[in-house]
């Protein structure tokens, strides 16, 4: 039988304020253990919460973002559960009347566009981090608790089960994260806990509108764990339905090492979060006046962008889809552009040399040494004939590795193009006089024989000649016999 | 007249005029807080150095030819559930039995800048669950009138500190009568302001839609001071009203003609003592001698109210306590090998039987399945009690009625039947789930016991209150009344 | 509405969510007592609240907020004081799970 997988995620980001979602706090990461604390965030006796305003900017920014309704009134209620990492054994959330909700995204996987539903979008606030002693949580006498994290503003953003393969979900949550990024509410660090994703995955035959039994996955901190996770889940669960099994609803946690996702048992299995509205907060009405002006102050979003990229410098949409994949990575662009209008030029080095040299650090752009002026200012030698692209491409990795300027690593390793004819005539003699077999090679026809011998031109000036000008004084020499 | 006896207002007044130092009040009160302590049994703990401390501090300004405030120098206690920095603040728990706050709770602040001495913090029910203070964890306090009977609750060492001489003022809090009741049981004054009038900040958290802290106190006038002290906005309470208090000095007027006071009619029902009623009713009925027109009145939901309450109290109380876990602070179980036990441990021995039954109670009302049932229907039926209120304010100024059915009881008269504990603030609830503020003066006596008229108004209708209290109180001699307590000094 | 009456099976799953141990007098007191109470609630079931708004918050307030500014905190020292047990400068507890 042919199964489709259904998969909804749940994703959590920390948002990028100052202070913590009910207290003064700071929200930096790091930090010695329970340095960012006080009696709000550890939940001492007699404490209350106080609404940060920009936590509600901010989610009102996002929903708007992900194409939301944004709710007229809202309020904020209490989940019940006990666990070390909340020092109240309650955490505020919201829950039937989140701040945006009935949103979509619009998602781009092999070409082809599809829209994802957004159930909804709500604010609550973080838990502590524990620490184990040993190798695993329930192999560890004890565990040690650090609340810095504690109150730290997130949203939860809820999709529909619209998702069909890992792709679209790694997609999803790619595009997700470009939106957060943005709209600069969120670092969206996967690495620091700042988006985290889980997942709910059912399968069933292909054709059927029924749900399967759903699992939930959790501990995914990477876009490849969230697709392998996926993959071997969807996977996993074909093999039980095949083997006539049943699949048990419970939470799974992706063993990155081994590959694989495990049950997580838990004491109390019947969760009963009861829910109540939060006594100590009062209730949120949304002026329509107050979610245009935020509305006013998005800033363009990746689609918008995509589409003026290709519309006014002429990008191929896949360049332009990569582009704009990390506002870091476009705003680059567009400040490099800015500076050196030939966007294609700009965006074939972004694409290129740029990424690889990226990809290969596992490095963010906002950690590129290179800078938009850099660039800018190596593509101007290229196009002076100063350099050419084979000594841009050695000196992009100088830029990338040292940071410094065109110009300097120019000078410092004497990388000037020769351009001189008379200079680089001798040199062309020389080397004819050399291969005469090539020579002749040449003149019967074989034209490869003139990229031999423009190699080794460039090989006696240590890749210096100016290649132009050098065919033409190859062709002159032979041609016009 | 005894120092320890004094009013706050008349102890400034000698303060100002040099004829007594601060000092020898604080010295004065400590002296019969020791005296009295042993038998009446107010106090968790005390804090003398606090209160010589301030008292010097006033003496000082004094000194100095500076203007003091009307709390300077003057020996205050609070409920043992307001935070004080440094200073345990137990909520009469084992599970805080050692707990010492590192914040202050705002209106600690504020009495502070008054310039009042802490003398130490009352004995309670713990966590404010109680009438009778029979549930704090340590030991009973007394009523002053009757060593035999209970001060009432849950700010019952308030109010015994109070009527005793151990402290000149107190603040209480006031969840479903908790500083009425007990106010009405010891012959004091108690007010429970408006919710949002006084932040909450650093109250441990009972009921937080319900709790209030107010005054407690010998007589109207400084309960017009010490809410002049504690009211007003505070940004850390997000509860808090915008709301800008007036002087409430200024209300202190014996004039209340042509105040229109309602009389509940079901706060005359069933349950009520036919000597408290009559007590009451003479009260009343001088209050229309001073020129107040009387008439009844209906609120035809009151006996919704107690079911009502007891849902919403405890499933917020069971949210509320959740956090007393054994991992940060407080009480925690030795030996427990792995957190959940450690979590079960700690809470069964950490809490008394009265705190667990209102968890479990309120836990159930919460729980999958009986939301709708029991909690939104709760709040449902408090749409209605605020209903009943909104329609008898259209005709009436103030709402008048006995605080509590009983004088106080014996102990452990009604430790064995929770229903019945609660069945006796069925006057005082409405008042906290409706959010309004109410008052309970002293009123006369039954079978040598104080009783107490409680004055309910509107939403920051304190000044009404306080206003008719007061014109009550400076016609009748019960605010000058002391009990006869026998002991050596 | 008929309520249900509260089993002491009930009793015992209302004590692990409310992370209560209760000894077997305990869990056969608080059947009882729960029960009575609960009896007692069926009060306000013969009142018609259709249409009636629930009231979560007696003051009409809404919108209270703080600006998004970081103040500092309590030095670590006071904030681990009443720790029941701590080890460089966490908070410790048993064995989770």
């Amino acid at each position: 039988m042919e199964y489709e997988a259904v998969i909804g995620l749940e994703v959590h980001t920390e948002l990028k304020t100052n202070s913590k979602v009910f207290c003064g706090c700071t929200t930096a990461f790091g930090g010695e253990p329970n340095t960012h604390v006080c009696p709000i965030c550890l939940g001492l006796p007699g404490v209350l919460p106080v609404l940060n305003k920009r936590v509600v900017e901010f989610a009102i920014k996002i929903g708007l973002a992900l194409n939301c309704k944004i709710a007229a009134f809202s309020k904020f209620d209490r989940k019940n559960y006990y666990y070390p990492d909340l020092p109240k054994n309650y955490q505020i959330s919201q829950y039937d009347l989140p701040i945006a909700a009935g949103g979509y995204l619009p998602i781009e996987v092999n070409g082809e566009t599809k829209s994802i539903g957004i159930t909804r979008v709500h604010m609550e606030e973080d838990a502590g981090k524990l620490l184990h002693s040993g190798e695993s949580i329930s192999r560890s006498p004890y565990s040690l608790v650090d609340y810095n994290r504690t109150g730290v503003p997130l949203l939860e953003i809820v999709s529909e089960p619209d998702l069909r393969t890992p792709e679209e979900a790694r997609a999803y949550l790619e595009k997700l994260k470009a939106i957060l990024q943005y709209t600069d509410v969120s670092d969206c660090k996967m690495e620091e806990g700042s988006l985290r994703c889980d997942a709910n995955v059912s399968i069933r035959p292909v054709g059927s509108d029924k749900f399967g039994t759903k699992t939930e996955i959790k501990n995914m901190n990477s876009f490849r764990a969230l697709q392998r996770a996926l993959e071997y889940e969807i996977q996993r669960q074909r093999e039980v339905l095949e083997s006539g099994g049943r699949i048990v609803q419970e939470t799974r946690s992706w063993d990155e090492a081994k590959g694989i996702t495990v049950s997580m048992r838990s004491k109390e299995q019947a969760h009963d979060y009861r829910y109540f509205p939060e006594p100590d907060l009062v209730p949120l009405v949304i002026e329509r006046e107050w979610v245009e002006e935020i509305r006013r102050s998005l800033p363009e979003l990746p689609d918008a962008r995509k589409e003026r990229l290709i519309r006014d410098y002429g990008l191929p949409p896949y360049d332009a889809g990569v582009i704009t994949s990390s506002r870091d990575l476009a705003d680059f662009f567009d400040r490099t552009v800015a500076l050196h209008p030939d966007a294609k030029t700009v965006s074939n080095w972004v694409m290129g040399e740029l990424l690889r040299l990226l990809n290969a650090g596992n490095l963010d752009i906002t950690r590129s040494l290179i800078k938009p002026a850099g660039l800018a200012e190596l593509l101007r030698l290229m196009d002076q004939g100063t350099i050419s692209g084979k000594m841009a491409k050695v000196i992009f990795e100088e830029m990338f590795s040292t940071g410094k300027d065109p110009g300097t690593i120019v000078r410092e390793q004497g990388l000037v193009q020769i351009s001189d004819e008379g200079e680089l005539a001798a040199v062309v003699d020389r080397v004819l006089a050399g291969n005469p077999g090539v020579v002749e090679d040449f003149r019967a026809g074989k034209e490869r024989a003139l990229g031999f011998l423009v190699g080794q031109v460039m090989k006696e000036t240590k890749g210096k000649a100016n290649p132009g000008l050098v065919n033409k004084l190859l062709k002159e020499r032979l041609g016009s016999n | 007249m005894d120092l320890h006896y004094m009013t706050a207002h008349a102890i400034h007044k000698l303060l100002v005029a040099r004829e007594v130092s601060a000092a020898e009040v604080a010295e004065a009160v400590l002296a019969r807080l020791e005296a009295v302590e042993p038998v009446v049994r107010s106090f968790v703990t005390t804090t003398p150095e606090l209160t010589r401390a301030a008292a010097s501090r006033a003496d000082e300004a004094i000194a100095r030819g500076e203007r003091i405030t009307p709390l300077a120098g003057i020996p205050m206690a609070l409920k043992d559930n307001m935070c004080t920095k440094g200073v345990r603040t137990t909520c009469s728990s084992r599970m805080l039995e050692n707990f010492i706050p590192p914040y202050d709770a705002t209106v600690v602040v504020r009495l502070a800048e008054q310039g009042s001495g802490l003398i130490g913090k009352l004995n309670m029910d713990e966590f404010a669950m109680g009438s009778s203070t029979e549930n704090s964890r340590f030991f009973n306090t007394k009523n002053p009138w009757d060593l035999e009977r209970v001060p009432g609750g849950s700010s019952g060492g308030a109010v015994a500190a109070v009527a005793a001489g151990q402290a000149v003022f107190a603040l209480g809090s006031d969840t479903g009568g908790s500083i009425r009741q007990p106010a009405s049981f010891c012959g004091v004054v108690g007010l429970k302001p408006t919710y949002g009038l006084v932040s909450r900040y650093g109250l441990v958290a009972f009921a937080s839609s319900l709790d209030q802290i107010g005054p407690v106190t010998r007589d109207v006038t400084d309960c017009a001071l010490v809410l002049n002290a504690i009211a007003g906005h505070d940004p850390m309470d997000s509860t808090s009203a915008g709301y800008q208090p007036p002087d409430y000095r200024e209300c202190l007027v014996p004039d209340i003609k042509g105040l229109r006071i309602g009389i509940p009619r079901e706060y005359f029902g069933q349950g009520l003592d036919p000597d408290v009623e009559r007590v009451v009713r003479e009260a009343i009925g001088l209050m229309e001698e001073l020129g107040a027109v009387v008439d009844e009145v209906s609120l035809p939901h009151t006996e919704y109210a107690l079911p009502a309450y007891y849902i919403v109290a405890p499933a917020e109380a069971s949210s509320n306590l959740a956090r007393y876990d054994g991992v940060g602070y407080g009480f925690r179980v030795e030996g427990a090998t792995d957190v959940v036990s450690m979590y079960m441990k700690t809470r069964s021995e950490g809490f008394g039987q009265e705190v667990k039954r209102r968890i479990m109670l309120g836990t159930y009302a919460l729980s999958s399945g009986y939301y709708d049932a029991y909690y939104l229907k709760a709040l449902k039926v408090r749409t209605l009690i605020r209903g009943d209120f909104d329609q008898a304010f259209k005709k009436f100024d103030l709402l008048a009625s006995p605080t509590s059915p009983t004088v106080s009881f014996k102990f452990g008269e009604r430790a064995d039947n929770p229903l019945a504990m609660y069945l006796s603030d069925l006057c005082t609830i409405p008042v906290n789930m409706a959010g309004i503020p109410a008052i309970s003066i002293p009123c006369g006596f039954s079978q040598g016991l104080p009783v107490g008229l409680q004055l309910m108004g509107k939403p920051f209708g304190e000044e009404t209150i306080l206003r008719a209290a007061y014109a009550y109180e400076q016609a009748t001699p019960w605010h000058r009344r002391r009990p006869s307590l026998e002991v050596q000094q | 509405m008929a309520l249900v009456t509260i089993s002491k099976a009930d009793v015992e799953h209302v004590a692990l969510l409310a992370r209560l141990e209760l000894t077997e007098e305990e869990k056969e007191r608080y059947t009882q007592q729960l029960n009575n109470i609960l009896g007692y609630m069926e009060k306000m079931n013969a009142l018609d609240t259709a249409g009636v708004e629930p009231t979560a918050h007696v003051l009409p307030m809404q919108n209270v907020f703080r600006e998004d500014a970081a103040r500092p905190g309590l030095p670590r020292e006071l904030a681990l004081h009443n720790a029941p047990q701590a080890q460089d400068g966490m908070y410790k507890v048993p064995r989770i799970v």
